[in-house]
C-alpha cells in the first residue's frame, strides 16, 4: 500500500467513526418542538418533547411544601395539562410563554423535567404599577428581618 | 446634537475607511508608496474618529444624555456610575463600536510594526484590515447605529440588563472581542500572502505572535464568560452549550488547531493549504458568531430577516469566503506542500492527528447549533440537540485531544523509532495507568473519570519529564538549577508557554471531569429555623430582609451553613428591577478547592416565613478557574518576544 493510500484510507476511518458518532448523537438527544395542537395530535408517551406555549391565567398551582408545580400550557387551540417538581423560573407565570422540555405520559399529562420562561423584549416603561406592588411587599420584609 | 455628531464621524470614517483601502490596493499594484503612506494617513484618521466615537458615546452615557436613544435605551438615572461604563457595549450597537475600536487599534499596530518589516505583504494586508473596518463602520450606519436621536428626550432612561451589572461584563466582551478582531490580522496577512503569490512562510512568521495575542484574549474571554455563566445566571453551571457560547468556541477550535499546524510548516513545509484554510475557517467564524448570536436566527429561521444586521453580516460572510477561496483557487499550484509524510509514528502525525480532531470538534459544534435553522427550513420541524448531543460526540474527541497533548510534543520528527518510543513515554503510560489504577481504589467506578484520570497524569508526566531532561542538560554545561529552569523557560518560551497551556488545560479537563461526575444538588423548600442537609452540610433558613439599592430592590435570605461547626452566612436574593417584568436571582457561594457549595434563593412566602432554595454542592469547579489562570500566564509566557530562536 502506498502511504497516500494509507492516508486516505486513515481519513476515511476519522470522518467515517465522527460522521457516525454525530448521527447517533443526534438521534438519541434530538428533541422535537411542538406545539399543544401538535403534541394532543401525535403524542407518543416516554418521547421528548420540546413543547411552547402560554401558561394559562388561572391554571397555575404551586405547592412550595412538596415543590409541585402544576399548569395548563395552551397554544390557543389546544391545552395540555403539567406537572413538574420544582421552583417556576423567574420569569415563569400566568398569561406569559412559556418553553418545556420533558415527555408526555400515559396518564395523560405532559412531565417537564426543564421550564424555560420566555422574555419577552418589549420596552416596558419604568414606575408602572408593579413597583406599588413591591413597595408593599418591601414594607412586609422590612418589618419581619432579622 | 451628540447624536448627529457622531454618527456624523462615523460616515467620515466609512469615507476614509473606504479610501484607504483602495489607496493601499492600488499602491501595492503599481508600487507607489505615496498611494500607501496616504492609505496609512486614511488608517490614522479612521482611529482618530472612532476613539473619538467611541469616547463620545462613553461621555454620553457618563452625562445620561438621553437624546441619543442607545444611552435611553441601555442606563438610567440609577445605573451606578461604573456599570454606565460598561453598559457602552451592553448591547447590539455598542458592542459594534467596540469591535470597530479594537479593530482600528489593531490596525494601526499593524502600521507600527510591519511597516518597514514587510514590504510586499503590508499593503495588502492594510488593504484588508480597512475593508474589514469598512464592513463594521457600514454596520454602525445603517444596521446598528449607536448615535440615533430619541425624540423627544425622555427624563429617564430604560436601564441596562440587570444581569450585566457584574464585574465579568467589564472584561469578558472587552477579552472576547480583542479575541476576535484579534483573528483579523492573521487572516489579513494570509490574503496579502495569497495576493502576492508569496504564499512562503513569511506571512506565517510575522503573524505567529499575532495569532497567539487573539488566542490569548479568546481564551480569556471564554473562561471570563463562564465564571459569569457560574456566578451570576443561577443555574450552577459554567458551561451550557448555549449558541452564544458556541460562536465564541468555534473560532477557538480552530485557531488553536492553526496555532499548532503552523509548527509543521515552519518546521517540514507541510500544510500550506491546510494553514491558509484554517485561518479562512476562523476568521470566518468569528463573522458567523456575530451573525449568529446578533442577527435572531437562532430564535428561528424567520426572524433574521427582520433586521438588516443578519443580511448584513450574511452576505459580508459570503463576500469573505467567496474572495478567499478565489484566491486559493488561483494560487493552487504554488500552495501544494513540498514536504511529505513520512510515517504515522511520527510528530507530525500526531500534530496533524491534532488538527483533524480539532476541526472535528469544530464541525460537531457547528452542526448541533445549527441543526435546528437548518431542519426548520429542509423540513419545515424545529428539531434541537442539546448539551447531550455536544457532551456525546465531544468528550471522546477531547479525550483524544488531551492524549495527544502528551505525545505530540515529545515523539520525534519524522519516523519514531521504538527505542525512542520507549524512552519517551515508557514512564508517562506506566504512571498514567498507576493513577487509573489509583483511582479505582480509592472508589472511582466511572470509565470516563478513570480514563481521564489516566490520561491528564500520562501527559503531565510528558511534560515533567521534557522539562527535566532539558534541565539536566543545562545542568551538565554547568548552570546551577534555577537559572537553568528559568532560562529554559524565557528562551525557549514558545515551546514551554506551550506546555503551560498543556498543564492549564489538563487541569480545566479535572475540573469539569469532577464537577460533572460529583456535583450534586437538591431544592426544598424551608420555614424559618428550618434546616436541608446536603452531601454533609446543613443550611439554616434564617429569614429575609430587604434592601433599597439605587436601582433596585432586593430580598436577601439569610441561611447559616454548617458541617458540624458554623461555616458561614450564605446571603442569595432576589433583585427586582422596575424595568423588569420579573426579578432576577442574586447567587451566593462559598468557593472552595474541593467543593463549593452554591445557594439560589427561588420563590419566597411574602411575609419571609418561607423560602424555596436550590442548593448545590459542586465538586472541583474552581480548578476550571486555577487551570484558566495558568492557561493564560502560558500564553502570555509564549507571547513574549523570543530571545532564542529554538532549532
Amino acid at each position: 500500500m502506498t502511504r497516500r493510500r494509507k492516508l486516505v484510507i486513515g481519513g476515511l476511518v476519522i470522518a467515517g467513526a465522527l460522521a457516525y458518532m454525530i448521527y447517533a448523537g443526534v438521534t438519541q438527544s434530538a428533541v422535537y418542538f411542538v406545539t399543544p395542537s401538535e403534541l394532543r395530535g401525535a403524542a407518543v408517551p416516554g418521547k421528548a418533547y420540546r413543547l411552547g406555549g402560554m401558561v394559562v391565567p388561572g391554571s397555575l398551582k404551586w405547592e412550595p411544601r412538596s415543590l409541585d408545580l402544576s399548569f395548563t400550557l395552551s397554544d390557543g387551540t389546544a391545552t395540555v395539562p403539567v406537572r413538574h417538581k420544582g421552583t417556576p423560573p423567574d420569569l415563569f407565570g400566568e398569561g406569559r410563554g412559556a418553553v418545556l422540555e420533558g415527555n408526555w405520559t400515559a396518564d395523560g399529562y405532559f412531565k417537564a423535567s426543564l421550564i424555560m420562561a420566555k422574555h419577552s423584549e418589549e420596552y416596558k416603561a419604568p414606575h408602572d404599577t408593579n413597583q406599588a406592588g413591591y413597595r408593599e411587599l418591601f414594607k412586609t420584609l422590612r418589618g419581619e428581618g432579622r | 446634537m451628540t447624536a448627529d455628531l457622531g454618527y456624523g464621524m462615523t460616515l467620515v470614517a466609512l469615507g476614509l475607511a473606504l479610501y484607504g483601502g483602495i489607496a493601499a490596493g492600488a499602491g501595492a499594484r503599481s508600487g507607489r508608496t505615496a498611494l500607501i503612506e496616504s492609505a496609512q494617513h486614511a488608517a490614522i484618521g479612521v482611529f482618530v474618529l472612532v476613539t473619538s466615537c467611541f469616547a463620545l458615546l462613553t461621555y454620553a452615557f457618563l452625562t445620561f444624555d438621553f437624546s441619543v436613544r442607545y444611552v435611553a435605551t441601555n442606563t438610567n438615572l440609577g445605573t451606578p456610575f461604573y456599570y454606565r461604563i460598561t453598559a457602552v457595549w451592553g448591547a447590539l450597537e455598542g458592542s459594534i463600536i467596540l469591535w470597530a475600536w479594537m479593530l482600528t487599534l489593531y490596525t494601526i499596530i499593524l502600521i507600527v510594526r510591519h511597516r518597514v518589516g514587510a514590504r510586499e505583504l503590508y499593503p495588502w494586508a492594510l488593504a484588508t484590515m480597512l475593508g474589514i473596518l469598512a464592513f463594521f463602520l457600514l454596520v454602525m450606519t445603517v444596521a446598528a447605529p449607536p448615535f440615533q436621536r430619541q425624540m423627544p428626550v425622555p427624563a429617564d432612561g430604560r436601564g441596562l440588563n440587570p444581569l450585566l451589572e457584574d464585574t465579568g461584563m467589564i472584561t469578558h466582551p472587552v477579552a472576547l472581542y480583542l479575541g476576535f478582531t484579534g483573528f483579523s490580522v492573521p487572516f489579513a496577512f494570509a490574503m496579502a500572502a495569497l495576493i502576492t503569490g508569496r504564499i512562503g512562510d513569511t506571512w506565517l512568521v510575522l503573524t505567529r505572535r499575532w495569532t497567539i495575542v487573539a488566542w490569548y484574549f479568546l481564551s480569556l474571554g471564554l473562561l471570563i464568560g463562564g465564571w459569569w455563566s457560574y456566578h451570576v445566571l443561577g443555574w450552577g453551571g459554567y458551561w451550557a452549550w448555549d449558541p452564544v457560547e458556541n460562536a465564541a468556541f468555534m473560532p477557538w477550535l480552530t485557531g488553536t488547531a492553526f496555532l499548532h499546524s503552523v509548527m509543521i510548516q515552519e518546521r517540514r513545509r507541510m500544510l500550506r493549504l491546510w494553514n491558509i484554510s484554517l485561518v479562512i475557517l476562523t476568521f470566518g467564524l468569528t463573522l458567523f458568531g456575530t451573525f449568529l448570536t446578533r442577527s435572531g436566527v437562532i430564535a428561528s429561521v424567520h426572524a433574521f430577516t427582520q433586521g438588516s444586521i443578519g443580511i448584513l453580516f450574511l452576505s459580508f460572510l459570503a463576500l469573505v469566503l467567496l474572495t478567499a477561496l478565489g484566491l486559493v483557487a488561483w494560487r493552487w499550484e504554488a500552495l501544494r506542500s513540498e514536504g511529505e509524510l513520512d510515517s504515522i509514528v511520527s510528530r507530525e502525525s500526531a500534530f496533524l492527528l491534532n488538527n483533524v480532531f480539532l476541526v472535528a470538534a469544530a464541525f460537531t459544534v457547528f452542526f448541533g447549533t445549527v441543526f435546528p435553522l437548518l431542519s426548520e427550513a429542509v423540513r419545515g420541524v424545529k428539531v434541537s440537540v442539546g448539551a447531550p448531543f455536544f457532551n456525546q460526540v465531544n468528550v471522546p474527541l477531547f479525550l483524544s485531544l488531551v492524549f495527544l497533548m502528551g505525545v505530540g510534543p515529545l515523539i520525534a520528527w519524522r519516523r519514531a523509532s521504538l527505542e525512542s518510543l520507549k524512552r519517551n513515554f515508557l514512564w508517562p503510560v506506566a504512571l498514567g495507568i498507576v493513577a487509573a489504577a489509583a483511582a479505582f481504589a480509592l472508589g472511582v467506578r466511572s470509565l470516563l473519570a478513570a480514563l481521564t484520570f489516566a490520561t491528564t497524569v500520562f501527559v503531565a508526566v510528558t511534560i515533567a519529564v521534557d522539562f527535566t531532561r532539558a534541565t539536566r542538560a543545562r545542568l551538565r554545561v554547568g548552570e546551577s538549577l534555577l537559572p537553568a529552569m528559568g532560562g529554559l523557560l524565557l528562551r525557549h518560551n514558545r515551546r514551554y508557554g506551550g506546555f503551560v497551556v498543556h498543564l492549564g488545560i489538563l487541569i480545566i479537563a479535572l475540573g469539569v471531569m469532577g464537577s460533572h461526575a460529583w456535583s450534586v444538588q437538591t431544592e426544598t423548600t424551608l420555614h424559618r429555623g428550618e434546616s436541608a442537609e446536603l452531601a454533609g452540610y446543613r443550611f439554616r433558613f434564617d429569614g429575609l430582609t430587604a434592601v433599597e439599592e439605587s436601582n433596585h430592590f432586593k430580598v436577601i435570605g439569610a441561611f447559616t451553613v454548617s458541617n458540624g461547626r458554623v461555616l458561614g452566612v450564605l446571603r442569595p436574593a432576589k433583585k427586582f428591577y422596575p424595568q423588569e417584568q420579573a426579578p432576577i436571582a442574586y447567587v451566593d457561594y462559598r468557593l472552595g478547592l474541593r467543593e463549593d457549595l452554591y445557594l439560589v434563593l427561588g420563590d419566597f412566602a411574602r411575609d419571609g416565613s418561607q423560602a424555596t432554595i436550590k442548593l448545590q454542592v459542586n465538586r472541583l469547579v474552581s480548578w476550571i478557574w486555577i487551570g484558566g489562570l495558568v492557561l493564560t500566564l502560558g500564553a502570555l509566557l509564549a507571547i513574549l518576544p523570543e530571545r532564542h530562536r529554538t532549532a
